[in-house]
């Protein structure tokens, strides 16, 4: 970003100010010039696009394939293994894509923070001084990241499919759960009246104990004094939401799951397909992610660890205090794009039946409208947006994290 | 994901650049410039579409493709075989990746109209059915209330079982799979309880499990599949042509004209068989071929009952009866329309 200010400033300083120009200077003047050649682009860019709509549309036309958005309102028809909203065979085909799309971000969202965990931990393992677990997190990276992610989840689903017992057999677990291939069904909580004001107890209390550790911060800083702010954050976050939970009167109620002729049934459950999409993301990602946390590691110069040792921290304060916060700024920008990655591979989950947005929506749906051009379109434009979401908020992370230049 | 996507990206291109040109030439000049037919089929469904270890396909979709090239250029071989899942199908049609759709694939109404195709006529007629291991101790498709249900993504199938269930107010869970194979797996795994599909595919896939002794497919049909080939709307020389070498077929057997005595029938005596293998009157030029387009198509793969028992029927492994896909007089289905 500096260097690009420089560049920019030096080019309008080598422009000359003139008292009069006349139109022959203009066609000269490189600003102009600049911007009179992108706006020519852009507009021919746009000019193309047109054409390339209208053409489409016409020949659309001519080949009597329908076209538009109206398909939307229709009655989808289908049924949907995972629905994280209300949906039933008789909602539209816009329902079902939001169906789809809440399931795609939920695999993305939770193999995403997965991912990061695992990685971090197999990354900074690499770097350990014990030969052992050094070499096992090197064996796991080479490993992982050398599988097609097809095809890791195809052996992960029938792996797990595998080694599930049939129905019938289930795994009777406490608290009446059950496991079996169909997944694991748990009893399903439904939430009754006064729920509000337990989630109210507990987001105000993660507030409040937020402040305290801010304000423990800012008072160590200037006094030197010390304060328990994160035992007393902590017992705050656990009692806020407690006493309003014995104090509402306990209101949740279960829906039990109970063995049915062919499955167990009523309760929430994990499907299979899910479990097998999270874990197959997870592992595959966090190979790549632990290869980019020992770069960033690595990449933090052995000066600063030493001056930290010289200043009498301990190995552990020299990492957490010295070594991680400058290897982030190397971490953060090539971690974005694994999380790109994990979000766009998460559409393989049409491989092994999760109904994300692609399996559902650029599936069943397209299938069942013929209207691959518009299904296409949303399809793709929503994988635009959510990257683009992704990268604008680890920017935003990584401004935070990046050397504060005085 | 990548293959939809890329066929997705295609259809834009395609429909945008090159739909123009592909309707201003006939589809039969297309496929006689380049030397040979595009036939899309299923990626692998014995009896229907199958490649053996060689690579050579077979089945009943693949010889109605092996007929029409016989038609055009005299020789069966002339084809090239693009196997297709369910839902690159109409993409790969419409954007003109293939000249003729001959993939086990229901004629419906929305398909027929505002899908840019038409469908040129039936090969087989069929029906949706349910396949369950008989541990499970079910008879009939009405106490299913309650199952996992496997089912391949892209399908009437999908549709027709979220229909049959709500019409008898029972409940399900689908398991959706994009492929075959897995959609298979994933039943032969205890995934879920029942596999769905027509019942041909029923037949054909139980085959291909470990002991297809232990499945059983339920007595209910739930739905009315007529399979046949489609082609692109917009040419109807060439609708005409995939549709004519079907019914050529079909008469072929209603007047016991075989592969075997094809070349003895032509002296037949009989005007209709004369008149379909082309040594009286000149119907290939209502078609644009020569006059002996059916005793290509026959000579090449047979009539259709020749090529159903083949494929599909007695010598076959899969041993499917002719039911409703005998000729009418039969009691059967099959009818096709008399040259003349």
């Amino acid at each position: 970003m500096v260097k690009m200010h420089t560049a920019r400033d030096g080019a309008r300083h080598t422009v000359p100010a003139r008292p009069r120009r006349g139109l022959r200077d203009l066609a000269y003047d490189p600003t102009t010039r600049g911007i009179v050649l992108q706006v020519l682009l852009v507009l021919a860019l746009l000019a193309l696009g047109a054409e390339i709509v209208s053409n489409a549309l016409t020949n659309l036309e001519k080949q009597n394939i329908a076209s538009g958005f109206g398909f939307l309102e229709r009655t989808a028809g289908f049924d949907i293994s995972q629905t994280l909203i209300d949906y039933a065979n008789t909602s539209s085909y816009g329902r079902a894509f939001w169906v789809g799309l809440l399931n795609t971000l939920l695999v993305a969202g939770l193999g995403i923070l997965i991912s990061t965990v695992i990685g971090f931990v197999i990354g900074m393992a690499r770097l350990s001084s014990n030969w052992l677990i050094a070499r096992l997190a090197g064996v796991y990276v080479e490993i992982l990241r050398n599988i097609p992610p097809l095809l890791m989840l195809f052996a992960i689903y029938f792996a797990v499919l595998k080694s599930l017992p049939l129905p019938r057999d289930s795994l009777t677990l406490p608290l009446s759960s059950y496991l079996n291939v169909r997944g694991l069904t748990i009893p399903k909580p439904i939430w009754l009246d006064g729920i509000g004001i337990v989630v109210a107890a507990l987001v105000a209390s993660v507030i409040a104990a937020l402040a305290l550790k801010g304000w423990a911060a800012r008072r160590r800083a200037a006094t030197g004094h010390g304060f328990p702010a994160v035992g007393i954050g902590l017992a705050l976050v656990a009692a806020a939401p407690a006493i309003a939970w014995v104090m509402t009167g306990f209101p949740v109620a279960f829906d039990m799951p109970q063995m049915g002729r062919f499955n167990v049934t009523g309760g929430l459950t994990l499907l299979p397909e899910f479990v097998a999409l999270l874990v197959g993301l997870s592992l595959y990602t966090a190979a790549f992610i632990a290869e980019i946390v020992r770069a960033g590691i690595a990449g933090v110069a052995k000066g600063q660890k030493e001056a930290a040792a010289a200043l009498g921290l301990s190995r552990r304060q020299a990492m957490r205090l010295v070594v991680v916060p400058q290897a982030m700024r190397i971490i953060i920008p090539p971690l974005t794009n694994q999380y790109l990655n994990l979000t766009k591979n998460s559409s393989l989950a049409v491989a092994i039946g999760y109904p994300d947005l692609v399996h559902v929506f650029a599936g069943t749906v397209l299938n069942q409208t013929s209207q691959a051009i518009e299904v296409i379109a949303i399809t793709m434009a929503v994988y635009l947006l959510l990257s683009v979401v992704t990268s604008l908020l680890m920017n935003w992370f990584n401004a935070r994290m990046a050397l504060v230049e005085r | 994901m990548k293959s939809i996507l890329t066929t997705g990206l295609a259809a834009i291109v395609l429909a945008a650049v090159t739909a123009g040109p592909v309707l201003a030439q006939g589809t039969l000049q297309k496929v006689k410039d380049r030397g040979q037919l595009v036939c899309g089929v299923n990626t692998g469904i014995a009896g229907f579409s199958a490649p053996d270890d060689k690579g050579n396909w077979s089945g009943l979709d693949v010889d109605l493709c092996r007929a029409v090239a016989a038609a055009i250029f005299k020789d069966p071989a002339k084809v090239k075989f693009v196997p297709l899942t369910a839902k690159e199908r109409f993409t790969a049609l419409q954007s003109g990746e293939i000249d003729v759709l001959s993939r086990n694939t229901t004629w419906t109404m929305s398909r027929d109209t505002s899908a840019g195709m038409n469908f040129a006529g039936i090969n087989y007629y069929d029906g949706q059915g349910f396949m369950v291991n008989k541990a499970l101790g079910v008879k009939s498709a009405k106490e299913l209330s309650g199952a996992s249900i496997c089912v391949q993504t892209g399908t009437t199938t999908e549709l027709n079982v979220a229909d049959y269930f709500r019409q008898q107010g029972m409940t399900y869970k689908p398991v959706v799979i994009e492929k075959l194979p897995e959609t298979l797996a994933a039943y032969n795994a205890g995934r879920c309880d029942v596999f769905t599909s027509d019942a041909s595919q029923l037949y054909a896939t139980r085959l291909t499990l470990g002991s297809p002794a232990d499945h059983i497919v339920l007595p209910e049909v739930i739905s009315k599949e007529p399979l046949g080939p489609a082609v692109r709307q917009g040419d109807a020389q060439w609708g005409n042509i995939v549709r004519w070498v079907l019914f050529a077929l079909i008469n072929a057997e209603e007047f016991a004209i075989t592969q075997e005595n094809v070349d003895k029938m032509k002296d037949s005596t009989n005007p209709e068989v004369k008149r379909l293998l082309g040594s009286e009157g000149d119907f290939g030029k209502g078609v644009g071929l020569d006059s002996d387009w059916a005793y290509q198509a026959i000579k090449a793969v047979g009539n259709y009952g020749e090529s159903f028992e083949r494929n599909v029927g007695q010598g076959s492994r899969l041993k499917i009866s002719r039911g409703q896909n005998a000729l009418w007089r039969d009691g059967g289905l099959q009818y096709a329309p008399p040259i003349r």
